[in-house]
């Protein structure tokens, strides 16, 4: 009972921190359409974004705080940034995107191990964190509650901000229709830059939570962005709540077939499991149903 | 159009990304020359050549960076001191650029256009593999100054860090010492580790302790709950931990976030040295246990110079760890047996080394002319709160080398 209990918040946790790596690329990959491969370094910015904070800020629990807020504003910039000076030059041209922010992605792993060097650097986890609380009998580590939380507040705040706010309701009509939004008065440009600006700062506040659980270094986003893609597209693209749901399903998935085997057979597991499903559904757990012709 | 391009480019994507997550350790088949070839050494001048081949890019240059700066130290006190035969030791530097092919690449250029007298280098088992038949089939001397899973022996390498019976099996006595009795093992899902486990698993049957777990997470492996979770339930008392890299990191904060602690289920760790502690985070590490040869803050007249020098040379935030101190006892070793045979040349310095001993900051270390490894004292240190590992327990002599545990009748079954 015990076990099934833990490894049901294993996988609830995982789930999350998927979630939180692929929240951001929902809106950027899923909404606009634009691989960004350069997606992980954006969290690995959030991270060391974490450590440069905790450099300033001697408290870790107000650094922390602070560090989310920096990490959203740090990811946001870089991506907007990046949107500004090359993928708004390539729309609708997917693989030259692909291929243009992996080279991105190569530049922002150097460019880390320039300014803070090769080897990792440690965030300390704020004391009113650090341990476990008993949940239903079983220890449940309160970073991984933390990031729980906070996986969920960021869903519901860009669920709100798409759903009601004028600005979700822009970033919705373009995603549907370009042409009959561009039409209808809407700048779509303006919108593309929000919205990237927007996801990538997501990808800042999942590297700074992220910097709770492992190591700060270089190559930090390369561990996440092939799951985060992996959410999204089983997810289907275009859908936040198919995120939500992927992602709490590839984590309990990958936490049980990792409990019964091992953590080696359960990766070959979870990508069976998906290669199976996308073969029944192709379009992914949710799909968008518009009059879109693109 | 652009329906159709998305998915395909997505597989692309997730292709492209696999590809960054490269390991570093792959073994390779290690083939076994002949020895021939003539020496193109030139021994006329007042100076010899060496070669130093580590990755100063790549995924290992964290680690291979702070070998080639001990080695640095070692030929500048060498050349300070008089140089080895009277010869000023005149060093070309390689990069081995993380990559088995290139360090194959600069071990044949070092040796046949440089006409170097040594070389010096290497870490992981996949560069030394790729380097030995080149070594052999060259006739020339490598110096590899890192703990490795042993079950080799080349006359054409000396190997200066430790092989099992030398780190391993010690940190197994003193686990049994200690009277552990149920004990976890947990590493990254590659060579070294599934072949250290294997010595541990006949090592544990034969000496009356339960191995209650053995788990292997995939290199760069980042979510370690399941993996805790399982160990929390196994009723383990102790840990063998040879995770690599970042994996240790995830390991530990998990481990220390479910309300584990060294002093009831202490972790022992054979790929954590100084360099390692600061970035995985001394909170999380203080009071785990490591198995090496040398620590920072062994007490020894050599050591307290060695530690001094390089602080003085590279600057007081700088730590020592052992497979640096092996680097720079490397450098001694072969200046040692080049001096007893009077000689440069490969077959004189091979016939001489047997016995060689040098008072290397871990304390006196002698070759074994055999095997080409060397004579250590194993020490289990615990990882204290400033980040320095501090002796916990030592072998006292040192321990003969025996890479195919020979001397050991449970290991009969293993290699």
């Amino acid at each position: 009972m015990d076990a099934l209990v833990s490894q049901l918040f294993a996988g609830l946790s995982l789930g999350s921190v998927l979630l939180l790596a692929a929240l951001g690329l929902a809106l950027t990959f899923g909404q606009m359409g634009v691989i960004n491969m350069a997606h992980g370094e954006f969290m690995m910015a959030g991270a060391y974004t974490a450590y440069v904070v905790q450099g300033i800020v001697a408290d870790a629990g107000v650094s922390l705080l602070v560090s989310l807020v920096v990490g959203f504003l740090v990811g946001g910039l870089l991506g907007l940034l990046l949107e500004v000076t090359l993928i708004s030059r390539m729309y609708r041209r997917p693989l030259d995107t692909l291929l243009v922010t992996f080279g991105v992605a190569l530049v922002l792993q150097q460019a880390a191990r320039d300014v803070f060097g090769a080897p990792n650097v440690d965030v300390r986890a704020p004391t009113w964190l650090s341990g476990a609380v008993q949940v239903l009998g079983v220890g449940v580590p309160k970073t991984r509650l933390f990031i729980l939380a906070l996986a969920a507040v960021c869903l519901a705040a860009l669920a709100l901000v798409l759903k009601l706010t004028p600005l979700g309701r822009r970033i919705r009509a373009t995603v549907q229709n370009r042409d009959l939004a561009e039409t209808s008065g809407i700048s779509t440009r303006g919108t593309d830059r929000l919205t990237f600006f927007i996801g990538s700062g997501v990808a800042g506040v999942a590297g700074v939570a992220l910097t709770l659980l492992g190591s700060i270094g270089p190559t930090l986003g390369t561990s996440y962005i092939v799951d985060a893609f992996l959410v999204v597209v089983v997810g289907g693209i275009g859908q936040l709540k198919g995120a939500a749901i992927a992602a709490l399903a590839l984590g309990l998935l990958q936490a049980t077939f990792e409990y019964s085997t091992t953590a080696s057979i359960a990766k070959v597991l979870v990508f069976v499991v998906i290669v199976a499903f996308l073969q029944v559904r192709p379009q992914g757990l949710v799909s968008v149903r518009s009059r879109s012709l693109a | 159009m652009r329906a159709l391009a998305l998915p395909a480019a997505a597989a692309l994507a997730l292709g492209l990304a696999a590809c960054g997550a490269r390991t570093a350790d792959e073994p390779e088949a290690g083939g076994t020359g002949t020895a021939s070839g003539s020496s193109c050494v030139d021994t006329s001048g007042d100076s010899i050549k060496i070669g130093f081949l580590n990755s100063l890019s790549g995924t290992m240059a964290i680690s291979e960076q702070t070998v080639r700066d001990s080695l640095d130290m070692a030929a500048e006190e060498i050349n300070a001191a008089g140089g080895v035969l009277g010869k000023q030791l005149d060093v070309v530097a390689e990069d081995g650029a993380s990559e088995p092919t290139v360090f194959a690449e600069k071990a044949e250029k070092l040796i046949s256009s440089d006409c170097v007298a040594a070389v010096f280098g290497g870490w992981t088992s996949s560069s030394r593999k790729a380097m030995l038949p080149v070594f052999e089939s060259k006739n020339s001397l490598l110096f590899y100054p890192v703990q490795y899973e042993g079950l080799e022996a080349s006359k054409n390498i000396f190997y200066t860090g430790a092989t099992t019976n030398q780190q391993i099996i010690p940190a197994m006595d003193y686990l049994k010492e200690q009277g552990k009795k149920k004990v976890f093992l947990v590493g990254s899902d590659y060579v070294f580790p599934r072949t250290a486990n294997k010595e541990i698993v006949a090592y544990a049957k034969a000496n009356g302790i339960e191995i209650v777990g053995e788990e292997y997470a995939p290199l760069g492996h980042t979510d370690f709950s399941t993996i805790v979770t399982k160990l929390k339930g196994s009723g383990a008392d102790a840990v063998f931990n040879t995770l690599n890299g970042d994996s240790n990191v995830a390991f530990f904060k998990e481990y220390k976030n479910v309300g584990l602690a060294a002093d009831t289920l202490p972790v022992v760790s054979v790929s954590i040295a100084e360099e390692e502690v600061g970035g995985i985070g001394v909170d999380n590490v203080a009071g785990q246990l490591t198995a090496w040869n040398y620590y920072q803050t062994v007490d020894s007249p050599a050591n307290e110079k060695f530690v001094a020098a390089f602080k003085a040379k590279y600057g007081a935030d700088r730590v020592t760890s052992d497979p640096m101190e092996a680097a720079y006892t490397s450098l001694y070793l072969w200046k040692g047996m080049v001096e007893k045979a009077k000689s440069f040349d490969v077959a004189a310095v091979q016939e001489a080394a047997g016995g060689v001993s040098f008072d290397a900051p871990e304390g006196t270390v002698t070759v074994n002319g055999e095997n080409h490894h060397i004579a250590k004292t194993a020490l289990i240190g615990k990882i204290g709160p400033d980040g320095l590992i501090y002796t916990e327990w030592s072998s006292k002599e040192p321990i003969e080398p025996d890479p195919f545990l020979e001397g050991y009748d449970w290991a009969a079954d293993l290699s």
